[in-house]
């Protein structure tokens, strides 16, 4: 149905974009596949596993229930926007560093995760992860990995 | 010059940087030129006779490729144990979900749109929907018995022992279905060369396994099929057979249309066509001594394996020789049998049988040990097997285990003996009642019996022009860190830096076969073999004088490389010394070694909401030598969390065979607000035939906490768990005394 799409324009990691698609298409796919931004992920399309996670401006969502023209005229950070000039942060090194990715399907969602739980709260005690991370589901690690990466992320690093 | 043993130290992950950057490629961020999206029509119902398919008006059906059983090529069978399972039904249909003919379309959106709207006329026939119904055998649906495998195996005299026992306990217990949920669904991504070949990328364990069930639906030599693995976002046994369905399904419709077809499941389709853990039901009869000593075990072990044979009788071969644990019984019968039902083939799943047999036990021992008198530890500890004993299936114990220390070091470390007594002193009100149980257990790792000397594995290395080494196998990295410990087994191995080595993605154009990533093998097993072809490699370069005191090994390989041109090692596996397996009897050396473990969980139940948690979880085993403490750690806490899942929240809910919660909306797995802290203990007794001292571990974890919870939701409120997973409904149940 060629004739329903719309231009839509926004901020991708610090980038304009213009794609023309679908207003009610999923920013998850316009992600994925026309702006080739394939390191988030879909894990379950229905909202619940967090694989898809970005930000739309400062706030953490679930990719696949954002329909793209609710992402028009915003900034979206996806994985890619983290690291892009090559440099880890510290969140990044933290999860390779205390074992927080395993088969790394949730991670791209998950380091963002983490990361938007420390914007909020530099300082989040064990309980405030878990909560705050409960929406990204994680098959591999059983959470405990991530946490500590969560810690070392915290700490002023010595290295 | 000193180097620093890369074994044992958490050196960082190899595969971290892509993973957290979001530049790993997975199946579904491949896409080729012309690429067409394909999908899978399947049956709705569990047993029936297809008359006619029809497909209704609605969408340009002569844009869409369809392909049938009528399409194949070569044979319509899934290569694997026996060869009952069809890619495509053909004329008949045994469960729901049954794939019986498949779509391709540039469009994912007509496609599913053309889904909808094929038609199928299928006269339904009475299925068989439960292990009961199958062993009855009224309807007999598989063979002439319904049963696709059955294993007796024991020794001594049974009938003369319960004549003799001062105290015979009895208990039936029961495991649900369990969904593997790897958070990247399945995907493959085939293309017909235009030599006639077929290449197919996706998302799997075990590379071969394709391969061999390409060539069989293609009816191709081997050479014309070429499988790559792309990073995999988890397997957990799920990864493991059936995507060969979902690869034949892809090419098929590749070599139909003339070109290159994606399939990727949606969470649904995944959750409920794909294998799940088969479901299990076991019988325990146990004969006790005066002093507490197990005289006797007679155990009859039933599990599900749904509509084909798949890997069911090797799941069943497993979960039998685990049933009697890790326990010394002078007398002993397992009877284990696999039956046929019409659901969707149940299959491999992190531990393959032996936590259900593990469930079934070390739930009954609890019960036998209350029924003697005697604390949970305590029965444990007159009965645990003791190097020189011989186990079950006849197999004399050569590890130096010492199960007592480990239970020591579980109940010292969880404070098992004072929240004992203390949660029974406080459990007589309030609504938040608590307790604690334990679980004491093995797992063996690597095939079974003469499972390796039939695979004969290998692997290869070989160095290149600038230096460095590549590690050539087929086992996969999922998640587990194929990567990362090979990595630091061939560094150690080749006395070099572990940036200097490669380990080449999987991909058989260019790997040799090491075998499938399954059976907690590919540290032990395949590691070994790696350590093997580095010796070799390293041998070569000494011999040929390129290896001396002034000279490191990389600038060896290149110099060696630039005179020879290439360089490269293998190393096969050979029958372990010493080692006997009867395949007839089934008996003998079931596994080259064991990890020994003992778990706690301490868990809460709200009398008012009827939820159980697990508010602290202790695991201590002995694994040999740890490789990588971090990753390690990470195997254990990740199984411990699976296994939390399918104890206490994961519950399959079946409807006329089919998966009725097939959404993780309802079907629910662990956040990280549902776990507990999950501290992991490593005793290291390193073994002689691992790379470095290690043993497999994967698995293991799998198969204790669920009894562990059990066991303390029974001491939690003084009742008689039997069954997991011990949802709020069954809670509620055992409240009202209906297992009393």
């Amino acid at each position: 149905m060629p004739e329903r799409l719309m231009r839509l324009e926004f901020n991708v990691n610090g980038t304009a974009v213009a794609v023309d698609a679908h207003p009610m298409a999923r920013l998850l796919d316009v992600l994925r596949t026309q702006l080739h931004l394939t390191g988030t992920k879909e894990g379950c399309g229905e909202g619940e596993c967090g694989a898809c996670a970005v930000t739309v401006d400062g706030s953490l969502v679930n990719s696949c229930l954002v329909p793209a023209i609710q992402a028009s005229g915003c900034r979206v950070r996806t994985i890619e926007g983290m690291a892009a000039a090559g440099d880890l942060q510290r969140i990044q090194q933290a999860f390779i560093d205390h074992g927080g990715a395993q088969c790394g399907i949730c991670t791209p969602g998950m380091v963002l995760a983490a990361a938007a739980l420390l914007e909020q709260n530099p300082n989040p005690t064990l309980s405030d992860m878990r909560q705050g991370l409960a929406g990204n589901l994680c098959r591999c690690t059983g959470y405990m990995r991530i946490f500590e990466s969560v810690v070392a992320a915290m700490r002023p690093s010595a290295s | 010059m000193a180097r620093v043993p890369a074994i044992g130290r958490a050196i960082p992950r190899r595969d971290g940087r892509a993973k957290v950057t979001g530049q790993a490629r997975y199946i579904d961020d491949l896409t080729l030129p012309g690429m067409l999206h394909g999908v899978t029509v399947r049956s709705p119902v569990p047993r029936g006779i297809i008359h006619d398919i029809t497909y209704a008006p609605g969408v340009p059906w002569d844009e869409i490729t369809i392909v049938t059983a009528a399409d194949i090529p070569g044979r319509n069978v899934v290569a694997l144990i026996l060869e009952d399972q069809p890619y495509l039904a053909d004329g008949r249909v045994n469960h729901a979900e049954e794939p019986i003919l498949l779509l391709a379309h540039p469009d994912k959106h007509l496609l599913e749109e053309a889904r909808r709207l094929v038609r199928f006329e299928i006269e339904p026939l009475e299925p068989v929907l439960t292990l009961d119904d199958a062993l009855r055998a009224e309807r007999v649906i598989w063979g002439s018995d319904n049963l696709f495998k059955t294993y007796v195996v024991g020794r001594g005299d049974i009938d003369a022992a319960f004549a003799e026992a001062a105290l015979i306990v009895e208990g039936e217990y029961q495991t649900g279905a369990q969904e593997q949920l790897y958070i990247e669904p399945n995907g493959m991504l085939a293309l017909v060369e235009p030599s006639g070949g077929i290449t197919v990328w996706g998302s799997m364990q075990c590379p071969y396994y394709v391969h061999k069930a390409l060539a069989g639906v293609f009816g191709l030599p081997p050479e014309k099929i070429r499988v790559v693995q792309m990073e995999t976002g988890g397997g957990f046994g799920g990864k493991e057979e059936y995507p060969s369905i979902i690869a034949g399904h892809a090419a098929l419709l590749a070599w139909k249309a003339g070109r290159p077809v994606k399939i990727i499941y949606d969470r649904a389709e995944d959750m409920a066509a794909t294998t799940k853990r088969h479901p299990s039901r076991t019988r325990h009869r146990t004969a006790l001594t005066e002093a507490g000593r197990i005289l006797a075990m007679d155990i009859d072990f039933v599990i599900d394996g749904g509509a084909y044979c798949t890997l069911s009788p090797v799941v069943l071969s497993r979960g039998t020789i685990h049933a009697s644990g890790p326990y010394y019984a002078p007398n002993v019968r397992i009877r284990g049998r696999a039956v046929a039902t019409n659901v969707p083939p149940h299959g491999a799943f992190r531990g393959f049988g032996a936590p259900q047999s593990i469930f079934a036990l070390e739930r009954h021992m609890d019960r036998v040990a209350e029924a003697a008198g005697l604390s949970p530890d305590e029965l444990r500890r007159r009965n645990f097997i003791k190097p020189g004993q011989t186990s079950a299936v006849g197999q004399v114990m050569r590890d130096e285990v010492d199960m007592d220390a480990i239970l020591s070091r579980a109940l010292e470390l969880s404070g098992f003996h004072e929240k004992r007594r203390r949660f029974a002193a406080a459990n007589t009100s309030g609504h938040i009642r608590r307790g604690i149980g334990l679980a004491t257990f093995m797992h063996g790792a690597g095939f079974t019996g003469s499972g390796e000397d039939h695979l004969a594995s290998t692997v290869s290395v070989e160095a290149t022009a600038e230096g460095r080494v590549r590690v050539l196998s087929a086992s996969t990295e999922i998640g587990q860190g194929t990567i990362t410990i090979f990595s630091q087994i061939a560094a150690d191995a080749l006395d070099m830096a572990v940036d200097e080595i490669d380990v080449v993605q999987p991909d058989t154009s260019i790997v040799p076969n090491s075998g499938p990533t399954v059976a907690s093998r590919t540290c032990m097993v395949v590691g070994k073999l790696l350590e093997n072809a580095c010796a070799s490699l390293k041998r070569t370069l000494a011999d040929g004088g390129y290896l001396n005191a002034d000279s490191d090994v990389a600038s060896a390989c290149r110099a060696y490389v630039s005179d020879h041109g290439t360089l490269r090692a293998s190393a096969q596996y050979q029958p372990a010394e010493g080692a006997r397996w009867d395949d007839e009897k089934y008996e003998g050396d079931a596994y080259g070694s064991y990890a020994w473990a003992a778990y706690v969980a301490e868990v809460s139940v709200d009398l008012q909401t009827f939820e159980a948690r697990v508010e602290d979880f202790v695991a201590v085993q002995e694994i040999g030598r740890v490789i990588h403490p971090v990753l390690a750690t990470g195997q254990i806490e990740g199984g411990v969390a699976q296994a939390i899942g399918w104890a206490l929240y994961e519950d399959v809910v079946w409807r006329e065979g089919r998966m009725a919660n097939a959404q993780m909306t309802n079907y629910i797995m662990p956040t990280s607000a549902d776990l507990p802290p999950i501290r992991v203990f490593f005793e290291e007794v390193p073994y002689a035939h691992g790379p470095g001292g290690a043993k497999g571990i994967g698995e293991l974890p799998m198969d204790g906490p669920a009894p562990a919870i059990a066991n303390a939701i029974a001491h939690a409120l003084g009742a008689d768990v039997r069954q997991i997973p011990v949802t709020p409904e069954r809670i509620a149940e055992l409240l009202q005394g209906a297992y009393a």
